[in-house]
């Protein structure tokens, strides 16, 4: 560890005490604003931590977070199990559906892998809905526990700051430089002798760890669980927009993306309810054709420009 | 029996969106995930004139092919272009394709919610017909003739006339196609174009006989893009068989088991797919 | 030169693509320090059998062997490993990396593997050697063609190999860059490497290789010392056709 790390590791921790510090001066409203950044930031990140450096959009996010909320919401409900323990195997269901998944798509071009978690969510959402009416019955899951909005910011900070030492670990270890190669051109990976294949799926189960971690700590927000409240799309697309806001190729990039828009889409939200696809939309297009390296690009570019 | 019937008839109009998206990625090379909202916009238009002017939706498609048609044709010019032009690499042409096309397909979906918020009702042609001992409605079978013949009419066209012989070129290389003289960039905007009025036909024809909304295009694109890696791309031939397959994998399912379970068989014909022949069910191994 | 045991084995191998027969019933030994020539007129299937050795194709049937291990079973990555590096026809550096990062790439990950100050003092090391010191922290999109053509052989030395495979990497050199380049080739030889090179530049072969296997229409259809095969009867007739 040189110089450089120390300064960087105590960044990352004091940022992550200033955080801790949220709770004491926001008030109910800001709160739950607090919880839903604080959510997309471990979302983002951990995203980010695949789909940064290799370039395969992953979709699969809704997919393992509705596993986190609705284990969580089955196994409180229907089994008297504890929340924790739920935590714990709605992660180790979502590793190993995403290292299904990733062994089935992720040794194929990246088109079948961002079709194949397009529509997983939806596809889950149906199985859950089938198995639900015809063997559980069709009642209501009740998630009921004493968590206050600060305690779940608090675990979601937790994730949060797990997510990202695990990157900033990885950026330094032979994954991470893996990774790296492979982004820039995997036949020349294969041929240096790197695995690409499993460093690819390994880092996909990680960001399925960690989504159905997060959908886990969320559930006791609403309650209520049905799969159509934890299994929805739209949340895919939102982390994968926050990410590239901010930028995908550095590790503190979707952090940046996601307060902005966090916001932003809150007002949207309640001013325009009707829009908010159509808006989600021309964000995407916006993103494309006039930020396609985030924020951070932007900032990189300028500080370049202002150096030359 | 019944099920082999419905299965077919409904694989008829798979087809037609499927080749639709197929001339897409297969010659522009742009992976358009809003393929399924340009269907939705097709089935769309046929319900508004069905509803505000009694107008019969056979007729509708005569509207729908070329607006389209126009359509697509901007998207490629003004849109996908510049990423074209801009991308060092097939591989992030690819990603910012998708994106891009994700863009245009929540933008659509937008704009078609504010259009028409609930479901796409209507009643066209909805009389029983008896075709070997089994009955169905009256508008699934001319959905099927009618998918037919233009899928029919494509094929003649990509291997009897000269831009279409030019449209195959693009699709087996663009950069060979380049070096005989052939304008690259105008085939594949003519056939991003085409394929997007083909899918937009296929919605007008879905319209008739299945009831959509305005933000069910995502589960067309998934169906569209499962056909076509089943059936190779660029290969037509593959693609029917392959819509076939997937019309009677559905309509079983959601006649033995339970309707909501028509995208997980999907997806588990998709997953076979990918584990036993992601070249396609005709394509050779990949070198 | 020719003095060292076989270190690849090549038997029987055979490509088809569909109905195309890229490469037939191939046979032929490498021997540890040689440098060996695969030579033939265009489209006779010497990039092909170069892609079965590295791995980059699967064989269609037959054998290659390196040292006991079975290369022709074993996916692309585990060949690397194994201590197969390569060259590409047309060159492939890593756009996204720094000159130093490239190398260090193939330290990182190949034959010997090294990690952190060891791999990044190797790779400085090598560069050194092949003269791109000067531009160890440049990106990679400033270097020259042969610049960039150097940077890959230093990536492939650097996880020191048992055996190179060169494939046409003498091509689209001017002419005072094809000096440079063959002498680094010969440098290799000096060094006592394996080496094996895929070319079209007949100096080259006659200067560089200890011995040529010369192929046409996939199949072996000469081997030996370069001034032999190059006057072999069958030899000119594949090239100049049967005039």
């Amino acid at each position: 560890m040189n110089g450089k790390d120390v300064q960087s590791l105590t960044a990352i921790v004091v940022c992550i005490i200033a955080a801790a510090c949220f709770p004491f001066i926001a008030d109910g409203y800001w709160m739950s604003i607090g919880v839903t950044a604080m959510m997309y930031m471990a979302l983002a990140t951990s995203w980010a931590l695949f789909s940064g450096p290799t370039h395969y959009i992953s979709l699969a996010t809704a997919a393992f977070f509705g596993i986190g909320g609705y284990l969580v919401g089955t196994g409180m409900s229907d089994y008297d199990l504890s929340f924790w323990l739920m935590m714990a195997i709605s992660a180790v269901v979502a590793t190993v559906l995403a290292a299904l998944i990733g062994l089935a798509t992720l040794r194929l071009s990246g088109v079948y892998f961002v079709i194949f978690t397009l529509g997983l969510a939806e596809m889950i959402r149906n199985l859950v809905s089938w198995v639900q009416n015809n063997f559980l019955g069709s009642r209501g899951l009740y998630v009921l526990t004493d968590f206050t909005d600060a305690d779940i910011y608090w675990m979601l900070l937790t994730v949060a700051a797990a997510v990202y030492l695990l990157g900033w670990l990885i950026n330094r270890s032979r994954l991470g430089f893996a990774l790296r190669i492979i982004g820039n051109d995997e036949t020349v990976a294969r041929h240096v002798g790197i695995n690409t294949a499993w460093s690819k799926v390994l880092l996909f189960m990680t960001t399925g760890f960690f989504a159905a971690i997060v959908g886990a700590i969320i559930a006791p927000r609403y309650s209520y669980i049905e799969p159509n409240l934890v299994f929805k799309p739209e949340l895919s697309f939102l982390v994968v927009i926050m990410a590239l806001l901010g930028g995908a190729h550095r590790l503190w990039g979707p952090i940046v993306g996601v307060i902005p828009f966090t916001l932003l889409w809150e007002a949207i939200s309640i001013s325009f309810p009707n829009y908010t696809t159509l808006l989600l939309g021309l964000a995407f297009l916006l993103i494309v054709y006039f930020i396609p390296r985030g924020l951070i690009g932007l900032i990189e570019d300028l500080v370049e420009r202002s150096r030359a | 029996m019944d099920i082999i019937i419905s299965g077919l008839l409904l694989g008829g109009t798979y087809a037609l969106m499927a080749m639709g998206l197929n001339l897409q990625y297969g010659v522009a090379r742009i992976m358009n995930l809003a393929n399924g909202e340009m269907l939705v916009l097709g089935a769309l238009a046929a319900f508004t004139f069905y509803v505000s002017v009694q107008l019969s939706p056979l007729l509708t498609m005569f509207i729908v092919a070329p607006a389209a048609f126009l359509l697509n044709w901007l998207i490629y010019r003004f849109l996908l272009r510049p990423l074209v032009r801009r991308a060092k690499n097939q591989g992030q042409l690819e990603v910012d394709s998708i994106l891009a096309t994700f863009g245009m397909s929540f933008a659509l979906v937008g704009v078609m919610v504010s259009i028409q918020g609930g479901y796409f009702t209507y009643s066209f042609l909805a009389d029983p017909f008896s075709i070997l001992g089994t009955t169905v409605a009256l508008n699934r079978l001319i959905a099927f003739i009618l998918a037919v013949i233009i899928g029919l009419a494509l094929y003649l066209w990509l291997h009897h006339s000269r831009p279409g012989m030019a449209v195959r070129a693009v699709a087996v290389s663009s950069d060979a196609s380049k070096l005989v003289g052939i304008n690259v960039s105008r085939v594949s905007a003519l056939a991003f174009a085409l394929g997007g009025a083909i899918t937009a036909v296929g919605g007008t024809l879905i319209s008739t006989f299945i009831t959509l909304d305005a933000s069910i295009g995502v589960i067309f694109t998934m169906k569209a893009l499962i056909i076509v890696i089943m059936g190779g791309v660029g290969d037509i031939r593959g693609a029917i068989i392959a819509a076939a397959i997937l019309g009677l994998v559905e309509t079983a399912v959601a006649s033995l088991i339970d309707p909501g379970l028509t995208l997980a068989a999907a997806y588990l014909i998709f997953l076979l797919v990918l584990l036993f022949r992601p070249q396609g069910l005709f394509g050779r191994r990949a070198t | 030169m020719t003095t060292g045991s076989p270190l690849l084995t090549v038997r029987n191998v055979t490509k088809r693509f569909g109905g195309l027969v890229a490469v037939n019933d191939m046979t032929f030994d490498v021997k540890e320090h040689e440098v060996m020539g695969i030579i033939g007129p265009n489209g006779s299937g010497k990039t092909t059998m170069m892609n079965l050795i590295s791995g980059a194709l699967p064989v269609t049937s037959g054998a290659i062997d390196m040292r006991g291990h079975l290369l022709s079973q074993a996916p692309t990555h585990e060949i690397a490993r194994l201590g197969v590096a390569r060259t590409f026809q047309l060159v492939r550096v890593l756009p996204g990396l720094s000159v130093i990062e490239n190398v260090m790439a193939g330290a990182v990950f190949g034959h010997r593997r090294r990690w952190g100050n060891e791999a990044r003092f190797f790779a400085e090391a090598l560069l050194e050697r092949i003269g791109l010191g000067a531009h160890r922290h440049q990106p990679v999109s400033s270097l020259t063609y042969i610049d960039q053509k150097r940077l890959e052989i230093a990536r492939a030395l650097a996880g020191e190999p048992a055996v190179l495979l060169l494939d046409e990497w003498l091509a689209g050199l001017n002419p005072t860059e094809l000096q440079i380049g063959m002498d680094l080739v010969a440098s290799l030889r000096g060094e006592g490497r394996t080496v094996i090179l895929v070319e079209h530049v007949m100096d080259a072969i006659r200067s560089l290789c200890d011995r040529c296997v010369v192929m046409n229409s996939g199949r072996k259809i000469a081997e030996g010392a370069p001034e032999d095969v190059l006057s072999d009867a069958e030899v000119i007739r594949a090239y100049l056709g049967d005039e």
